[in-house]
This record gives structure tokens, C-alpha cells and sequence, in this order.
């Protein structure tokens, strides 16, 4: 086990260098003219463009400025070029925000996909299958900002069932907490349900028809006991799986568009803003925090197998 | 085996012999296209919405159509200070306190069916020539995903060894990225000076520059199945059958192993361009994709949550005829899944 740990790990310091080396070539090396403007963005003045192509050391060899843009992101020294605040302050400060939307998005669409894709396999074929199914292809088929922004209108503005966007810090006041998270959570919950209901139903069906699940039937279990002890543990492993590596992404930056959308401020509505100033220094670091992380998630969720699972450290 | 005739049956000459053996024919020869397009007929419920969608898709087509002869106006022309005429009294495009004007239907003709934007722009004709260009989008990035997914999955599976260790680091490399994170990234890059590659130049607010990068983002997603599948196929007795014939590998890949993929290709190609739409709407709603005064849905959308508390039509339209066409084309893509290979797993992240 212990040597499997130190090789995943190996493994996954091997991946992030290539992810930071992937970062650094899409920011710096794209054909198309000079680094230096870009960085400037929508501020670009001869004397702007001077002193970052001095600070960044674009004349320098590759590797050089390499090592020269490693050193910003990893010293705090990354500075936005639109509000010359240091990144890696600002995302500090988003990090709470954006793990209070993935961790009750998470366990809100795990628990809903769970039901639904049992309840569909259960019902396989039949009218409440079909419906599910395609209640499923709607909810992947939305966009997560168009129905956010339709929820934040009409449930949070017209009803005022809810609070119109924001965050409130769960020390402050955990039931306003709550409340404004409430719509962010289903609005990012909606896209995972769909697939995971999918997921689980296919599993669930397959799980079926295997021996020990006959055999538990001929023991003389009841139905629901089949279910829930020998199908649905079962059908429920490769879904963990996708869990792990999407609640990485969501943190990574995948909930970019909710975040913006519901005004939260986290990690990636600060993305997004830098985004809209074609702002290069947040943009960099974000990408680089967003892949690091699923790296990271997927070296863990590998470690939690080989744990669970020992044929997998043998390989 | 013993059940085959081996004569003919006894009874029947001539002409009535001769149909009845094309029909025993027509059983046997029916290929793997014939029989997934029978499935296929079978479920209403992907034929209605395969309809739909190619429904939609000529009502963008049309776009022109409706410009010229209905709307009397261009996706760009701005009416800030036109009047229009409503049941025989006139209006303004664009009030004075700035308040455009809302959907009209028939009641101006056909002008402003939609009502207008911020600029005095026709909303429909816009909705229509937004739709062209969301679609042009998503089929030009789904091309240039299953493109590249070939000629990577097909080489590394194909030759295997160094080659292969390389395409696959790229694509886990590529693949730890989240999908929107990295398109945003590419999209921040290439806004401002476009991609100067030798000759070519594509300027920054171009509409290649989100085909490309969408294009480029599924990648991994489709080139590591393709990959797999091209691993045992290589191994199957029809490539040994051509090997011993002479036939040379590249011949090799592109007459024996592609062919064998096509099933897998046509679903991920559907469900490529459903995704492509949605990533572009998303890029163009964080100011990385569509650039404007260029409208598609995913603009459209943008710029209509700004407004949503006064005209939230905005908003609602150009999503609907999103969800629709993005919906349509899953539910497709899964009926063609299920009548062509029930057992595929294909799996795309937004």
C-alpha cells in the first residue's frame, strides 16, 4: 500500500508539472504576436507594455520565463492587471464561497440521482422510466446560467421565495447561509442529476441480472432488501468515482457559471470577471488551481481504491 | 445448421422460386446500418425529436428569408431613431428615455416580431442569425473534434509504443483541465490577437476562434474510446486478413479500422454538437466566445439577462430555442446510440 501511495503520488507531481507547463505554453507561446500586449489587455499603452514585458522576461528564453511565471503564481506576487490586487489573496477569499456551492450541490444531486436513477431502473420501460429519462436529457440540455438567471428572476425576484443572489458567511448567520444558497445549489445540481440518474439506471440494470443478486432473491430476501444492500451498493461504485473527479471540477472552476450568475464571489465568478477584462494574471492562476485540484481529487480517489480494493495496488 | 435447405423447395419453379429466394435474401443481407436504422424507426420519440431539430435547423437557414422579405432589416442595422407603424399609429423603435420596444408579432408586419434591443436591432432576426451561427458552431467544432479524436486515437492505437505514450500524456494532461476552464483559457488568449499560424491569420473576434477552441477541448473525450476501440480492432482476423494481402498501414487504418468505428463516430458526432452549442452559449455568456455586435443564442442570452427584470422575453427566447435544439439532438443521439450499439458508453463533460 505504502509503496502504491508514493508511486500515485510521484505520478500526480508528474501531471501537475505538465499541466503548469500546458498553462504557461497557452498564456505565452501561442502564435500570435506578443505575449506582452496581451497580458496588458484592454489597457495597453507603450509604457504598460514595457514594463510587463521587463517584469515577465518575454525576451528571455522559454524555460526561463517559465521559471519567471511559476515564481509569480507560486511566490503571491501575481498581480490582476485591471485592479493590481494580488490574485492569490482573491482567491483565497473565494475558496469558502465556492466550497459551500459544490459541497451541498454534490450531496443534493447525488441524493436526487440516486432516487431517480433507482426508481427508473426499478421501473424500466414503463411510463415513469420514460418520463425520467427525458426529465434527465432536459436537465443536461440546459444551460446552467440561463436557468439560474431564470430562477434568480422569477423564484428570488418576483416570488421572493428566496434571497435575489449574494452569499452570506455561514459563521454570520448560517440560516441566511442557507437560504441564499438554496437556488445556486439546485441550479448546479440540475446538469449532474441528469447524468448521474443515467448512469445509475444503466448500472442498476446491469447489476440485475447478476448471480448474487439471484441468489439473494432465492434466499428469500425482500424485494427491497435486494435493492438497496446487493443492487444499488453495487451499482454505486463507478459513480463515486465520477463524483470525486466532478466535485473537483466543480471547485476547479466548473462552477464558474453559477457562481456569476447568483453573484456569489467565489473562485470562479472571480475567474469570470477576469475573464470579461481579458484580465491574463487571474485567468492563469484559476486555470492552473482548477486543474491542480482534479489532479489531486483523481490521485485520492485512485489512493481510496487501491485502499478498498487490492488488486488494484498489484497493477 | 442441419435446419438449412440445400435445395430448392420442391413445388415452387420459375419465377415464384426466384422471389421467394431474393426475399430469404433480403433477411439475411441486412446489414448493421439496415437493422439500426429499423431500431431507429421504431422509437417515436427520437424520430419526433430528429424532426425537430432538422425543423430548426431550416428555420435558421431561412434567416435571410425572414430578414429581407418579413423583417426588412439586417442582424446588425441599428433603428435607434425609427419610427415604426403599429394598427396605424407610430412608434418608436427606441422610446426617448431609452426603452425599446417590445414584441410586436404581426402587428407591424412582421417588423420587430420580437421587439427590438438596446440598439434598435430586430430581436428575430437576430434570434434566427444567432441560431445560424450557434449552429455553425457546434457542427464546425464537433468536425474538427472528431477529426482530430481519428487521427490521435487512430495512431496511438494503431502503433502503439512511443507514439502512443505521448498522444495518451497529452490527452491526461488535456483531460485534467474541466472542459469550460480550458476553453475559457484558450478564449482569453486568442481574443485579442487571433492566432497567427505562418500564413494564416484568424483575427480575435472571428468565429473560427470558437470552433477552434471548442473543437479542441472535446478532444480527449472522444480520442481515448476511439483509442481503445482501435487497440482490439487491430488485433481482429479482417486486419491480419489485409496485413497478409499486402495491404500497407495506412491502408490499413483508413480501409479496415475506420470503417469499423463509424457507428461510434455518428453518436459521438451528435452528441458533439449538442455539447459544442452548450459551450458555446457558455463562452459567449463569460465574453470568451461569440464577440459582439456577431449574435448567437449564447450572446443573446447574455445580453438579455441584463434586462431581465424589464423584458425578460429577452432572456427566455433565445434559451428555449437552445434547450430545444440541444435537447433535440441528445435525445437523437441516444435513439441512434440504442439502435446502433446499445452497449457503447459514451460520455461527454460540459
Amino acid at each position: 500500500m505504502g509503496r502504491f501511495i508514493v508511486r500515485r503520488i510521484i505520478q500526480m507531481i508528474f501531471v501537475m508539472f505538465a499541466v503548469s507547463v500546458l498553462t504557461f505554453l497557452i498564456f505565452n507561446v501561442i502564435p500570435n504576436g506578443d505575449p506582452a500586449v496581451r497580458m496588458a489587455g484592454r489597457h495597453e499603452s507603450a509604457s504598460t507594455i514595457k514594463a510587463i514585458r521587463k517584469e515577465w522576461g518575454f525576451d528571455d528564453p522559454l524555460p526561463q520565463q517559465y521559471v519567471t511565471t511559476m515564481r509569480k503564481v507560486f511566490t503571491g506576487d501575481l498581480k490582476s492587471q485591471f485592479t493590481q490586487l494580488p490574485v492569490g489573496e482573491e482567491i483565497k477569499k473565494g475558496i469558502p464561497r465556492t466550497f459551500s456551492l459544490a459541497i451541498g450541490a454534490a450531496l443534493l444531486w447525488m441524493f436526487v440521482a440516486v432516487c431517480f436513477g433507482l426508481y427508473s431502473a426499478v421501473k424500466a420501460g414503463k411510463f415513469a422510466d420514460r418520463f425520467l429519462t427525458i426529465i434527465a436529457l432536459v436537465g443536461i440540455s440546459m444551460p446552467v446560467f440561463w436557468i439560474g438567471a431564470l430562477m434568480n428572476y422569477y423564484l428570488g425576484f418576483k416570488l421572493g421565495w428566496f434571497p435575489n443572489g449574494g452569499y452570506v458567511e455561514f459563521g454570520t448567520d448560517p440560516f441566511g447561509w442557507f437560504s441564499h444558497l438554496i437556488l445556486p445549489w439546485t441550479a448546479l445540481a440540475i446538469l449532474f442529476i441528469g447524468f448521474y440518474s443515467r448512469v445509475l439506471r444503466s448500472n442498476v440494470l446491469d447489476t440485475i441480472n447478476e448471480d448474487y443478486v439471484r441468489t439473494a432473491r432465492a434466499k428469500g430476501l425482500s424485494e427491497r432488501q435486494i435493492m438497496v444492500r446487493h443492487v444499488l451498493r453495487n451499482s454505486m461504485i463507478p459513480i463515486i468515482t465520477l463524483w470525486g473527479l466532478d466535485f473537483g471540477a466543480v471547485i476547479g472552476g466548473g462552477a464558474i457559471l453559477t457562481e456569476t450568475v447568483f453573484d456569489l464571489q467565489g473562485v470562479g465568478q472571480y475567474a469570470a470577471d477576469a475573464v470579461g477584462q481579458l484580465d491574463v494574471p487571474p485567468v492563469l492562476a484559476t486555470t492552473m488551481f482548477a486543474a491542480f485540484f482534479i489532479v489531486l481529487l483523481n490521485a485520492i480517489v485512485d489512493i481510496a481504491y487501491a485502499y478498498l480494493d487490492p488488486r488494484i495496488r498489484l497493477q | 445448421m442441419a435446419t438449412e435447405p440445400l435445395a430448392e423447395p420442391a413445388g415452387l419453379q420459375g419465377p415464384a422460386a426466384w422471389e421467394e429466394e431474393a426475399e430469404r435474401d433480403r433477411i439475411h443481407g441486412m446489414g448493421p446500418w439496415r437493422l439500426g436504422l429499423r431500431r431507429l424507426r421504431r422509437n417515436k420519440v427520437a424520430i419526433f425529436f430528429g424532426v425537430l431539430f432538422v425543423v430548426l435547423v431550416l428555420s435558421c437557414v431561412a434567416a435571410p428569408i425572414w430578414a429581407d422579405r418579413v423583417a426588412h432589416t439586417t442582424w446588425e442595422e441599428n433603428h435607434l431613431s425609427d419610427t415604426i407603424t403599429v394598427d396605424g399609429k407610430k412608434k418608436n423603435v427606441v422610446s426617448l428615455d431609452g426603452v425599446p420596444i417590445g414584441p410586436q408579432y404581426f402587428k407591424a408586419d412582421g417588423k420587430f416580431f420580437l421587439g427590438a434591443d438596446r440598439n434598435g436591432r430586430d430581436v428575430m432576426v437576430r434570434l434566427l442569425y444567432g441560431g445560424r451561427n450557434s449552429l455553425m458552431i457546434g457542427f464546425g467544432a464537433a468536425f474538427i473534434t472528431v477529426l482530430l479524436s481519428i487521427i490521435l486515437g487512430v495512431i496511438a492505437g494503431y502503433f502503439r509504443g512511443w507514439g502512443d505514450g505521448v498522444i495518451r500524456a497529452l490527452l491526461d494532461v488535456l483531460w485534467s483541465f474541466p472542459v469550460i476552464i480550458l476553453a475559457v483559457a484558450l478564449g482569453v488568449a486568442l481574443a485579442l490577437g487571433g492566432i497567427q499560424l505562418g500564413p494564416i491569420t484568424i483575427s480575435g473576434d472571428s468565429l473560427a476562434i470558437p470552433v477552434l477552441i471548442i473543437g479542441v477541448v472535446y478532444v480527449p473525450y472522444m480520442a481515448r474510446p476511439i483509442r481503445g476501440q482501435v487497440l482490439s480492432l487491430r488485433e481482429k482476423e479482417f486486419v491480419e486478413a489485409a496485413r497478409a494481402q499486402g495491404a500497407g498501414s495506412l491502408r490499413i487504418m483508413f480501409s479496415e479500422v475506420v470503417p469499423n468505428l463509424s457507428s461510434t463516430i455518428l453518436v459521438f458526432f451528435t452528441l458533439l454538437v449538442a455539447n459544442a452549442i452548450l459551450l458555446e452559449s457558455s463562452l459567449s455568456f463569460l465574453g470568451a466566445g461569440v464577440r459582439p455586435p456577431n449574435p448567437s443564442w449564447g450572446t443573446m442570452i447574455d445580453e438579455g439577462i441584463d434586462r431581465i427584470a424589464t423584458a425578460p422575453h429577452l432572456t427566455i427566447v433565445p434559451g428555449l430555442m437552445l434547450v430545444l435544439t440541444v435537447l433535440s439532438l441528445n435525445v437523437f443521439g441516444d435513439g441512434v446510440r440504442d439502435a446502433l450499439d446499445p452497449r457503447a458508453k459514451v460520455r461527454l463533460e460540459h
